[in-house]
């Protein structure tokens, strides 16, 4: 079986160009990428898909989302994540090990596997913890946990307070290739805060989390990825003051990358007004310059990856008190068309824009895909720039509907997602 | 206290005022709110303000319910919004509601039809005993436009704090806050406020010294070191009040703890109208009932819905 997508414009991340090319998809794999007219295929044996007027992009990769399976199967599974990623063009994602048990044994992460591949539908990485338990006092066994499946290492959620266990972290995980992401926050700094601290959590009379929460954090990982010359990941950066840190470690020639998530350059604290939980986040929602400083990040390469940082939380979590409400928002559905709007405000080119959602992730995480090639993986997206949709509770498909952006009219949508060439999703 | 506008401000203090005449009579009882039923719904305790309200309602004539979080189905693991399905099943008239949420009231208030009044919400706001705050200025200085005030304490958790400031800049005063920097929020100047730390400058000339309680147990290990210290350096002492303008009053929104926030000599001067304020604290209440039911139906004394 052949199938033919013809006449898209084929984004590549990589060279930064949009070409109009036909890709053949054979065996599960990219056979040819063509200028339109010079294949000519006819015939049972051959699929075709129509794609002139669309973009055809390397499936999307998100290397940082939360299933919450095994333990919270009520918020979302790991079927139900793979299917709403699949429905955002991504092909690939990386979860979090935050679950119940924690992904910190080799049985949790081939559980993991397992389900991903009942699942049938995108590929799926177990980032595994950094600590036993996530409790950042003992190492957890890097070398079975590779052997078993998982591609990266975080305590993301539970930060490590131990900068001696952090600095063995990045020592050990780079002897088997892991990637170490880290969460940037001094919970000690942020005390019972709830959004971010400044006029608008004084004017409302929320507890503020400081930026320097993150800020610390970030320079702590700095210098460690110094110290041992190893690489470190920063998570969801939301402040100005991370972007700088960041921008001078790597001029400094350091190995730091780092990933932002789009509320984070969609939203700023103000959202947090009338108190909607659904805006409640962890990192919170910062001021407008850090919002301008991100994007800043994002144009100038400072910030390699948009992550999705998808955190799904039930009505039960949600409908609460705003302290007590649990922070998070998914995200793995609308990341697309927040990023494309960045486009559109002249702040990323097209191609610049797909690779932060795809060829930057993989990257980052030492993982295939997020470019097209001949002989590479058909891992595919074909997505249509100019449909504009509101957001609705039944176009998530998510287990939960936790999204800030519900009712707001969104810009960009994938209409097929492939996955080795079988298509994982079709708009209806 | 942010949506008020200026008139309604004006109005429940008018209404106050002859509430308050109720309050003077030999039978303290009016039919006026006959029938009505008011919740008391206190998810933290506060005697103070309870009772405040529950006297209220009932020299209005109106039934009265008080429930706490103890005795409310949320010791079960009820939520709020569970809870309040439930109170509107009761169909009150009022739900009168304190909580150590910031912002609880307005979840309340989009969840059930009865009038919610935010008797005291987390850090955020304490409408009422910033309108009795008001009513006692007015009352003892004859205005309140183009008076100068400060607030000494903890800024940064206090509700008190935070509805006096945004009432009082609404009606023309002045106003500065006090208190060490650990206490003072980021942004304050944002509300249209004054800091200066030190009191004994923060006093100087100001017509209103008004106090904040300092939460012994909670505070004293990282806002500020010890109580002794505190005391000797944010306390308000007679030698500090006499900088103040002449005529000038003190208020605190109680409990006091003597010897701390204040000295005894100044709570119980002339100057002091600490219980005026307590007094009209149950007017304002009554006023504030008054003008949901009594008046127009449906609408919030409170920042917003
Ligand atoms: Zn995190
Ligand atoms: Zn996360």
């Amino acid at each position: 079986m052949i199938t033919w997508i013809r006449g898209g414009d084929l984004v590549d991340p990589v060279n930064e160009t949009v070409e109009q090319l036909d890709v053949v998809v054979e065996k599960g794999k990219i056979s040819k990428m063509l200028p339109p007219g010079v294949f000519q295929g006819n015939g049972s044996g051959i699929k075709r898909v129509e794609a002139s007027g669309k973009m055809v992009i390397p499936g999307l990769v998100d290397m940082h989302v939360h299933l919450r399976e095994p333990g919270h199967e009520y918020k979302e599974t790991i079927a139900s994540g793979a299917r709403a990623a699949a429905a955002g063009g991504y092909t690939a994602i990386a979860c979090m090990p935050n679950t119940v048990p924690p992904n910190d044994c080799r049985a949790v992460t081939e559980f993991i596997l397992e389900q991903a591949e009942r699942a049938r539908s995108v590929r799926v990485y177990p980032i595994a913890a950094i600590s036993k338990g996530q409790d950042g006092e003992t190492l957890t066994d890097f070398g079975e946990l590779r052997e078993a499946g998982a591609v990266g290492l975080s305590d993301d959620g539970f930060p490590v307070v131990n900068s001696e266990l952090m600095r063995r972290a990045l020592e050990y995980a780079s002897f088997y290739g892991l990637r170490v992401i880290s969460h940037c926050e001094d919970r000690s700094l942020s005390g019972d805060g709830v959004m971010h601290e400044g006029g608008i959590s004084t004017r409302i009379g929320l507890a503020g989390i400081p930026d320097a929460s993150e800020d610390i954090m970030v320079y702590r990982e700095i210098a460690l990825a110094r110290l041992t010359g190893r690489h470190v990941h920063i998570a969801h950066v939301s402040t100005a003051a991370s972007v700088d840190l960041i921008r001078r470690a790597k001029e400094d020639g350091i190995r730091v990358t780092a990933e932002t998530a789009p509320h984070y350059f969609t939203l700023d604290h103000r959202r947090v007004i009338g108190y909607d939980t659904l805006a409640k986040v962890n990192p919170p929602l910062r001021t407008p310059e850090d919002v301008e400083a991100i994007k800043t990040g994002l144009r100038e390469g400072v910030i390699d990856a948009i992550a999705t940082d998808h955190a799904p939380h039930s009505s039960l979590e949600k409908d609460l008190e705003f302290d007590r409400a649990a922070f998070g928002m998914i995200g793995l559905q609308t990341a697309l068309p927040l990023t494309l709007q960045l486009v559109r405000d002249g702040v990323l080119g097209l191609a610049q824009a797909i690779g932060k959602l795809s060829w930057a992730g993989a990257t980052a995480l030492g993982i295939p895909g997020g470019r097209l090639m001949e002989g590479g993986s058909a891992d595919l997206a074909i997505i249509d720039l100019n449909y504009e949709y509101p957001l609705e509770t039944d176009r998530i498909l998510s287990k939960s509907k936790n999204s800030p952006f519900i009712g707001q009219v969104l810009k960009g949508i994938t209409e097929l997602t492939m996955v080795g060439g079988k298509i994982v999703w079709e708009k209806a | 206290m942010g949506p008020l506008s200026v008139q309604e401000i004006n109005l429940i203090l008018d209404t106050a005022e002859s509430m308050k005449a109720i309050s003077a009579r030999d039978i303290k009882k009016v039919p006026t709110l006959r029938g009505k039923s008011i919740v008391n719904f206190f998810y933290e305790p506060s005697t103070r303000t309870r009772t405040s309200f529950d006297v209220a309602a009932k020299r209005l004539s109106a039934d009265t319910l008080s429930l706490s979080a103890s005795t409310s189905s949320m010791v079960k693991g009820e939520t709020l919004l569970d809870t309040a399905r439930n109170l509107q099943a009761m169909r009150p008239d009022v739900i009168v509601l304190r909580h150590p949420s910031s912002g609880a009231p307005h979840m309340l208030a989009k969840e059930v039809e009865a009038g919610i009044i935010n008797a005291g919400d987390g850090i955020n706001e304490h409408p009422t005993q910033a309108l009795l705050d008001l009513y006692t200025i007015r009352e003892k200085m004859g205005r309140i436009n183009g008076l100068k005030t400060v607030i000494i304490g903890d800024i940064s958790h206090s509700r008190v704090a935070r509805s006096n400031i945004i009432g009082l800049i609404k009606m023309g005063a002045e106003v500065t806050v006090s208190g060490p920097p650990t206490m003072i929020p980021v942004g304050i100047e944002g509300l249209g406020v004054r800091v200066v730390p030190d009191p004994v400058k923060a006093v100087r000339k100001k017509d209103v010294v008004m106090l904040l309680r300092i939460q012994l147990e909670r505070q004293s290990k990282v806002l500020f070191p010890s109580i002794r210290e505190y005391a000797s350096y944010f306390g308000l002492s007679r030698k500090i009040f006499q900088s103040a303008n002449e005529g000038a009053i003190v208020m605190h929104p109680g409990p006091l703890n003597r010897g701390v926030e204040i000295s005894s000599e100044v709570a119980d001067g002339p100057y002091s109208v600490i219980l005026d304020q307590v007094a009209n604290g149950v007017a304002v209440r009554m006023a504030v009932l008054y003008l949901l039911i009594g008046g127009a139906k449906g609408d919030n004394v409170d920042q917003g819905r």
